[in-house]
């Protein structure tokens, strides 16, 4: 018999040293997320995940599942709360859904449309962040950045390569790439790269592929993202 | 006797820095409009051409607001109407237009008057009648209270239809999966 926490009211069985997001994604049971991937390290930073543990918040994706644990996550005050942290990234950056290549196959957007997200609510920072589009065959697109560092992560511990880094502190947080130019055309960077296939938004996109699937036709406007708790990209990678 | 008809909901509409493509796609909901005009009577609109508006029910905003003239017509409009809606992508956060955002205006201004290719003598315009540009768009909800939002570019016809619908029941409206779209 394993050991077993609840999760808004139902059991959920876990391994020892799993989550509590992984033991939910086991089960079958979506907990919103952007920065978890499950074959990275918890990150712990985009705070979607947060579910209350014994009445205390906690981000779900670092904190241990334990016995007996009583978590909420999918009520309406936690979903509040992760639609304004959605909504705080849509303003702090640049996402115009219609004019993205990503759209339909973004688990930004995906998310936001998970938890209902009507407007950005908030005043738009409409920050000025230039593409870089050096690389022959991808396209930096910071603007679409919500500082995950899946990328940061996949260059780091699986490429080896070290390509992308998040530089600056606090809301000047954002990510560079690793070369003198700071142009991706001068890194090693290549297209079988596990950090060009994680990125969850439209910042790291492969060129000339943008709309081999049409809009209308994409994961996301098959299914909402919460059908899709145990598939595709998190499976694929 | 015959009892008396229901008093319909006033209903006006306009276009600030959009492409109409959301009225194109209001229009979308075909046939249904038939079931709609007998609950609602437009005031000013695209399809009324009414200039002013009147004391409203529901106003639908489409489009940011990219000059003097936009937040002129949005704060009328919000004076006027008991529920406002912004529709479609340019209403909620600015859309195509604010991809300007990030370039000064007298750059734009300078390179699409001044140094275009085969612009000979070219001149900005500054006839008094034109409406001054803002220095950055922005969407409505940052200048006006809001009460629904429709994002999409545009937003589908079954999508406007359902919130309509769902306002003409006195229902808070509530799209769902394959009615919210923000592409």
């Amino acid at each position: 018999m394993s050991d077993t926490f609840i999760l808004d009211g139902r059991e959920i069985p876990f391994a020892p040293g799993q989550t509590i997001l992984q033991a939910a994604m086991a089960a079958g049971v979506y907990i919103p997320r952007l920065c978890y991937h499950p074959e990275f390290k918890p990150h712990g930073s985009c705070k979607l995940c947060t579910v209350k543990v014994n009445g205390r918040h906690t981000a779900s994706c670092t904190y241990k599942a334990a016995p007996g644990l009583e978590v909420e996550s999918n009520t309406e005050e936690l979903n509040a709360e992760r639609r304004t942290l959605v909504q705080m990234l849509f303003v702090e950056g640049n996402h115009f859904c219609p004019s993205c290549e990503k759209s339909g196959d973004c688990q930004l957007q995906a998310t936001a449309y998970e938890l209902g997200m009507m407007s950005p609510h908030f005043d738009h920072f409409f920050p000025d962040r230039p593409v870089d589009a050096s690389h022959p065959d991808l396209l930096l697109d910071f603007n679409r950045c919500i500082l995950c560092s899946l990328c940061v992560r996949a260059s780091r511990d699986v490429d080896k390569k070290n390509v992308f880094a998040l530089a600056g502190r606090g809301i000047g947080s954002h990510l560079i790439v690793n070369a003198a130019s700071g142009r991706l055309a001068d890194t090693n960077v290549a297209l079988e790269d596990k950090a060009v296939q994680v990125c969850p938004v439209g910042v790291i996109l492969r060129k000339r592929r943008g709309f081999a699937v049409p809009i209308g036709q994409r994961t996301y406007d098959k299914a909402p993202i919460s059908g899709q708790a145990r598939t595709t990209w998190q499976e694929e990678g | 006797m015959n009892v008396a008809a229901k008093k319909k909901l006033k209903v006006a509409t306009t276009s600030l820095a959009g492409c109409f493509g959301c009225h194109m796609s209001f229009l979308d909901i075909d046939e249904r409009l038939f079931e709609l005009v007998e609950h609602v009577e437009l005031d000013r609109s695209p399809l009324t051409d009414i200039k002013e508006v009147g004391a409203c029910d529901i106003g639908i905003i489409e489009g940011g607001l990219c000059n003097a003239e936009n937040v002129h017509v949005l704060q009328t409009f919000r004076r006027q109407c008991k529920v406002l809606i912004a529709l479609g992508a340019c209403a909620v956060n600015g859309g195509l237009p604010a991809q300007r955002n990030h370039l000064p205006l007298t750059d734009i201004l300078s390179e699409v008057y001044l140094s275009s290719p085969g612009l000979g003598n070219g001149l900005i315009p500054n006839d008094p009648e034109l409406p001054l540009p803002l220095n950055q768009v922005h969407p409505i909800h940052e200048v006006v209270k809001v009460d629904v939002f429709i994002p999409g570019c545009p937003p589908s016809g079954d999508a406007i239809w359902s919130v309509l619908t769902d306002l003409l029941a006195g229902r808070e409206p509530r799209l769902g999966h394959g009615l919210i779209h923000y592409d």
